[in-house]
């Protein structure tokens, strides 16, 4: 049997060459495909676990602030959008600087008829794929603790992949910036993930923050992610025109996110 | 390994004299207001072994990324199999086998999944990938570590899984960027003979190599590249025919006395080379003009006489050694 002609290999890359490279990236995940599954179920878990119920015994569930339900349903969005911020701030930092500089992988098929729009596109349908498989393993555990009142709350699948994105393509845009590590990585995670973490409305209502940091929760995409979460989780009370704002805010940034990323890939390989 | 009838795309324009799968005009690539290539024009017909030879900084790899059509070119022309590498990238890179300079193989990937893995890039099924990535395992020599893990694997071993990898395709050119530096002695010569194998197959090489046995070894022609400019074209035995004596005699005084001794030799064979650590003598007859050097009562630490070589070539064209 012989490989079909070059003209071929050629028409198809142009055609599905980001699903072959989709597939590559998932085969990587495949080699660690048992601590990616244990991280999706323990994670959860552990947090509904610690927060829900151990935490929640000393919050006063159905506080009015909490939107009248339990505060484990109150925070259970939080935690299902912020899991996906945190693999998506993995999954679109070291493995692209490994793609460019350490190990360079992505110069190999750079060299077959891949182009480097593909290669990045690629890659995040593959993380896509792994956030919607973990965000609706954290789902499970959510509705297994009786979290999710409302017949929407799988929803949040969606939507907590969508930050995922919204958070991770502007970042694999500056991933893909890097030329030398000097550790900004550590850096994003320190100074950007864990504060948007803890000042997005993830344990409290954004409001009971002091107006003057209230900004962070407005530019953070793990509060757009949240209370479009908690919309549909449990018919969190808000403007609809606000729902819509979230909806966008996040739309936007993935958008913007991955105009970003294919620009410096493509201009970063073709040089 | 097969062979397919050579096929030029059918979409060229214009398209290329009969059996010419490479062809240069004025190639430059300028980053700034560095040249790195600067106006070469070549061209390489179907199942030759053609060597771009000079040494690092050259650019030997800014042309090979040219050819390869993954850098665009400043100015200047560039086809390969009739194809223009700048509007039509996917089908040339279809048509091309790579071996790049620095490995790039996927470490997270078993040996033999890296292979079927960069078949896919190709839009080959899994039907014909699997029997293939076999075979080019036993071509490589690497059929009893399908399975390991890839940075299990010696330096030597990578490169050969890296040109298993540029051969998933079949393709009937074959780039190769400095393919055997960092190698020990025989991982060279395991490497050069599977090179061989390919070339006899009628896979067009194109190489780059500042190893000049390297050349010799494996170059039909060859042009000696320096500063991005070709210094000289044609086959090894062409180049040193006509830019170097038949044989050399190499004396070294110790390195004080090199750079002074120069002038006592002045007279000996066609032409003398100074270098910091030795002195060449250029000969038709190496032996009669070490006796000279005797006859003067000059006592070289070591002598030795040797063929001219493609180093010798270089040296001539450049006043340079192609290591450092």
């Amino acid at each position: 049997m012989h490989a079909h002609a070059p003209e071929v290999s050629a028409a198809r890359a142009r055609r599905w060459g980001a699903f072959y490279y989709a597939e590559q990236v998932l085969r990587v995940m495949k080699g660690y495909s048992w601590s990616i599954l244990m991280y999706s179920v323990g994670q959860p878990v552990a947090y509904l676990f610690a927060m829900g119920v151990g935490l929640a015994t000393l919050v006063d569930s159905g506080n009015a602030a909490f939107g009248g339900v339990s505060y484990l349903a109150f925070i259970a969005p939080a935690l299902l959008v912020s899991a996906a911020v945190m693999t998506a701030a993995n999954e679109f930092t070291f493995p692209v600087m490994d793609g460019f500089k350490w190990r360079r992988i992505y110069y190999g098929p750079h060299a077959s008829p891949l182009a480097p729009q593909q290669i990045a596109a690629g890659q995040i349908m593959a993380v896509t794929l792994r956030l919607l498989l973990q965000s609706a393993i954290y789902f499970g555990a959510v509705a297994l603790f009786g979290a999710s009142p409302s017949g929407w709350g799988w929803a949040g699948i969606l939507v907590a992949t969508l930050t995922g994105l919204a958070f991770g393509l502007p970042l694999m845009a500056y991933s893909a910036s890097i030329t030398e590590d000097k550790g900004q990585f550590a850096l994003v995670m320190r100074f950007i993930v864990m504060p948007l973490f803890l000042f997005s409305g993830t344990f409290f209502p954004l409001e009971n923050l002091p107006v003057a940091v209230r900004w962070v929760g407005w530019i953070s995409p793990i509060w757009h992610g949240t209370e479009l979460g908690r919309v549909l989780s449990f018919g969190y009370r808000e403007p609809l025109l606000l729902t819509v704002l979230h909806a966008a805010v996040l739309s936007g940034l993935a958008v913007l996110g991955w105009i970003l990323t294919r620009r410096r890939f493509v201009l970063r390989m073709g040089r | 390994m097969h062979n397919h009838a050579l096929t030029p795309s059918g979409t060229l324009t214009g398209g290329p004299p009969h059996g010419t799968v490479i062809s240069a005009e004025n190639l430059t690539k300028t980053y700034g207001d560095v040249a790195a290539v600067d106006s070469i024009s070549f061209t390489v017909p179907a199942g030759e072994s053609f060597g771009l030879l000079g040494p690092n900084g050259a650019g030997k790899s800014t042309t090979m990324k040219m050819i390869g059509g993954v850098t665009r070119r400043t100015s200047g022309r560039l086809s390969i199999m009739g194809l223009d590498p700048d509007t039509h990238g996917p089908e040339v890179r279809a048509h091309l086998g790579v071996v790049p300079q620095q490995d790039n193989l996927d470490e997270e990937l078993r040996v033999r999944d890296n292979l079927l893995v960069y078949g896919r890039y190709f839009g080959l099924p899994m039907s014909y990938l699997r029997p293939k990535a076999d075979e080019l395992l036993e071509f490589a020599q690497l059929t009893d570590k399908a399975k390991s893990k890839v940075d299990a694997l010696s330096g030597g071993m990578k490169r050969r899984l890296t040109i298993a990898r540029s051969l998933i395709n079949e393709p009937r050119i074959l780039l190769l960027d400095e393919p055997t530096t960092g190698l020990d002695p025989q991982a060279r010569h395991i490497l050069w003979d599977r090179l061989f194998r390919l070339k006899e197959q009628g896979v067009t090489l194109i190489l780059t190599t500042h190893y000049m046995d390297e050349a010799e070894q494996l170059c039909d022609r060859l042009i000696v590249v320096d500063k991005g400019r070709i210094m000289a074209e044609g086959s090894p035995a062409q180049l040193i025919r006509g830019h170097s004596t038949r044989e050399v005699v190499e004396l070294r005084f110790g390195s004080e006395r090199n750079a002074t001794i120069g002038s006592q030799l002045e007279g000996i064979g066609e032409r003398l080379e100074v270098l910091p650590d030795r002195v060449l003598v250029y000969a038709h007859d190496g032996e009669s003009a070490l006796e000279q050097v005797s006859a003067r009562g000059l006592r070289p630490l070591t002598s030795l006489v040797r063929r001219s070589s493609l180093e010798d070539v270089f040296l001539r064209l450049t006043g340079r050694s192609l290591v450092d």
